[in-house]
């Protein structure tokens, strides 16, 4: 079947070397095989990006895909990806966002952009419906994200929609963000390094044009059905607390990282919590800045007094507070919104900065990092130091050098990288995985590195979502013990199932307030013309698209070692909460995990699974 | 009867489906700036305003067309005034886009384009998330505000004793 709607069928080629655009057709195949977003991005660069490429080298290359969904009035329709090859991990790197940038690349024509090769100078591109400018960026380069997003406005068109990267993104930060309307962040696996080192400051693109769908009378009463599931009370909690109204029933459950993962419970975490600071420091609950067709509006925005970067901003959302204020153990929304906001303008992203500097106060206070070496004394609940650690790694001064390059590095430069809590060397999120054990296993096996939203394993436990096929389709009703360790199918099936939503090109909040599968099935088919061939014809492209992530990895040179947790999560047993007692199984749920992904025990995809999925397996080791 | 499109911009969250939606229903595809309504989003002032054609009972665009496509005439089933446009009588020439003080009147596709209320209920209503669009009486609202402003004055009496 051919897909005509949802989609642009166009890409967009731009070698930044050569300052020259070519438009292509989008390959239909893939885009049926892949959906979009995160699928077509993974599949480009599979077969585009070998693996010996040098992720900050010019050979590397940046997909920026949308879904075909992306720019309709569905719920949540309003992401887009940035794909590339990860300078933290040297694996996959995905980083969503939303946002209107998100929306006007559909709107201006295409489904996905591609930048390749360096520029010469630093530029940012400007890309008004089709037409496609290369301009001088030498004055915008050490400006700030807003700085930037503002320059280019004003340059370019009032209504085109800007993505950019801070001072971070230009002096390579391993851990650099882009940032996108005003606060909006793709945040993790180092994606803003990737644009830095092609010395590209921005992207600004204006979008005049719309999206059509397949079946209009199908797909608007696919959204109706949809926001109707969207009543919930939960969605005006998230309205009104947004992703710091979880911060408490994370505490309650033993899985709030406390002082670099030593605990699982923070006694102070009211302190920090999501009503503490819609009372404090919240603006609103960001009217006025929904992301588009999203019903909830969860964002938050601060304002913290003038003075060492304060002033009015996005965040902080609850990964934020999780390591800034309970990892760090500082207890202070201030000290956390201003980490936040340093972190915003200058393009860092926000936890694997917080994680990395919960790592160097632990080893500072074990006396593994000279007090010399940093500057000052770092013991954690030191809000002043981290902050002031959060400006000098986004200017690589002092300790600050050894810090842009993570956690891992730099607790490796002392010899001690078990300090560092993360996979593949990214830092692991706000939960712990001893007391959410499905998150270890979703944690160790994420392609792209710990990792919290490709695989939400906490959310058919704490969060309660039950209707979902994963547990609907088993009659279970109730939600899992987040202690529960037999059943690693289900972290499988979740894997697979994100990265329907993250290919369509919606948002995840959407599924986990109250969408399913199968308003997705209906949304993508009326949208595309396509049969997706039911719930397991869907799964299947889940898995494809998983599996593709892994293999990328794996010819990248990350093997099945890697699927592996910090020696804390696996041998110290958590000493609070309802987790108290426990270490992360990993040992015991991961063969039957490969098992279930049809993989062998190295880990690696067996020919039967491949050929089941349609994918080839690369020839060469 | 006499509803109308109402705007409550205390609960806009700046979410662009109003825009989205008019412009499936009467454009065929999603497209925010082919919406007869219009969300304007004052980032740093933390407020969106839609902003939308308010059926003037003296209407400047219908009083300035030259070819008499512009009328006034009451829904049947709402009882709503609606300001509406004739495409077989339009020429496109703009005169309305001129003399509509607020821009809720543009040409589109060759024809003048104007929120013709979907006939009497209006799509954009329908999903509007947070109920910051509402289809309601005329004076429904003036009596929300009314009752909203005897309640505020009412507890400062209190306090004042």
């Amino acid at each position: 079947m051919t897909a005509t709607t949802g989609w642009n069928s166009k890409v967009l080629r731009i070698d930044l070397t050569s300052s020259s655009a070519t438009v292509e057709e989008l390959d239909r195949t893939i885009a049926e095989e892949y959906i979009g977003c995160l699928g077509l991005g993974t599949r480009y660069l599979y077969d585009e990006v070998g693996p010996t490429v040098d992720p900050l080298g010019p050979d590397n290359k940046l997909y920026i895909p949308t879904g075909p969904l992306t720019g309709t009035g569905a719920p949540g329709a309003n992401r887009y990806m940035l794909v590339t090859k990860s300078p933290l991990t040297g694996g996959v790197a995905n980083s969503s966002a939303a946002g209107d940038f998100a929306t006007a690349i559909k709107y201006a024509g295409f489904d996905m952009l591609i930048l390749e090769g360096v520029a010469e100078r630093p530029v940012y591109v400007f890309i008004d419906d089709g037409q496609v400018s290369f301009r001088d960026a030498s004055d915008l380069w050490g400006q700030e994200t807003e700085e930037t997003e503002r320059g280019v406005i004003a340059a370019t068109a009032p209504d085109a929609k800007v993505a950019c990267i801070g001072p971070a993104g230009e002096r390579l930060v391993r851990f650099a963000c882009v940032m996108n309307d005003m606060g909006r962040a793709a945040g993790r696996g180092g994606v803003g390094a990737v644009m830095g080192s092609k010395r590209l400051k921005a992207i600004a693109v204006r979008g005049t044009g719309g999206v059509k769908v397949a079946d209009g009378p199908r797909f608007i009463e696919t959204v109706r059905r949809c926001y109707e599931a969207l009543t919930d009370p939960y969605v005006e909690h998230f309205h009104k607390h947004g992703t710091p109204g979880v911060l408490q029933l994370v505490n309650s459950y033993g899985g709030l990282p406390t002082k670099n993962f030593q605990y699982g419970t923070n006694a102070r975490s009211e302190d920090i919590s999501g009503e503490r600071l819609a009372e404090t420091l919240s603006v609103r609950p960001r009217m006025g800045m929904a992301c588009p067709a999203c019903p909830v509006a969860c964002g938050r925005v601060s304002r913290v007094e003038a003075g060492t970067h304060g002033g009015v901003g996005a965040g902080p959302e609850y990964e934020t507070i999780g390591m800034f204020g309970s990892s760090c153990y500082t207890n202070d929304l201030e000290a956390v919104t201003r980490a936040n906001f340093i972190c915003n303008r200058e393009g860092m992203d926000t936890i694997t900065m917080g994680g990395s500097i919960a790592c160097a106060m632990e080893m500072f206070e074990r006396g593994l990092i000279p007090r010399d070496d940093i500057g000052f004394a770092l013991r954690f609940g030191d809000g002043e130091a981290m902050v002031k650690l959060v400006e000098m790694t986004a200017r690589r001064e002092g300790f600050g050098d050894l810090l842009a390059e993570g956690g891992y590095r730099m607790a490796e430069h002392y010899g001690h990288p078990k300090f560092s809590m993360g996979a593949k060397k990214q830092e692991l999120a706000s939960y712990d995985p001893r007391a959410i054990q499905s998150m270890a296993l979703a944690y160790a096996t994420e392609p792209r590195g710990g990792c919290h939203i490709r695989g939400e394993a906490q959310d058919y436990s704490i969060y309660s979502v039950v209707h979902w096929h994963i547990t609907k389709d088993r009659g279970i009703e109730e939600p899992l013990d987040p202690l529960d360790t037999d059943h690693p199918e289900f972290v499988a099936e979740l894997q697979d199932w994100f990265r329907l939503i993250d290919s369509g090109g919606l948002c995840n909040f959407m599924f986990y307030l109250g969408m399913d599968e199968d308003q997705l099935r209906d949304l993508i088919e009326a949208a595309t013309g396509m049969d997706m061939g039911g719930h397991p014809g869907l799964m299947r492209i889940g898995a494809r698209i998983f599996n593709l992530e892994v293999l990328y990895n794996r010819r990248a040179g990350l093997t099945a070692a890697d699927d592996t947790l910090p020696p804390r999560m696996l041998e110290e047993p958590l000493p609070d909460g309802p987790g108290k007692g426990y270490v992360a199984e990993l040992a015991k749920m991961l063969p039957p995990y490969y098992r279930y992904r049809g993989w062998d025990e190295d880990g690696n995809l067996t020919p039967e699974k491949a050929a089941e999925l349609g994918l080839e397996l690369p020839t060469e080791a | 009867m006499n509803k109308m499109l109402v705007i409550d911009i205390d609960k806009c969250t700046g979410c662009h489906v109003c825009e989205l939606m008019c412009s499936f229903q009467h454009h065929g595809e999603f497209n925010p700036r082919k919406g007869r309504i219009h969300t304007t989003v004052l980032l740093h002032d933390e407020i969106a305003i839609p902003v939308v054609c308010t059926q003037c009972e003296d209407a400047w665009c219908e009083r300035i067309c030259p070819t008499g496509a512009i009328s006034s005439t009451v829904l049947p089933e709402s009882g709503s005034r609606v300001v509406q446009v004739d495409k077989e009588k339009c020429v496109g020439c703009r005169m309305c886009v001129l003399a509509c003080p607020f821009g809720n009147i543009e040409v589109r596709e060759g024809h003048a384009d104007k929120c013709d209320l979907c006939g009497g209920d209006p799509l954009c209503v329908q999903f509007c998330p947070r109920g910051a669009l509402r289809f309601v009486e005329g004076d429904e609202r003036e009596a929300e505000k009314r009752g909203k402003w005897a309640k505020a004055l009412a507890g400062s009496y209190g306090e004042g004793e």
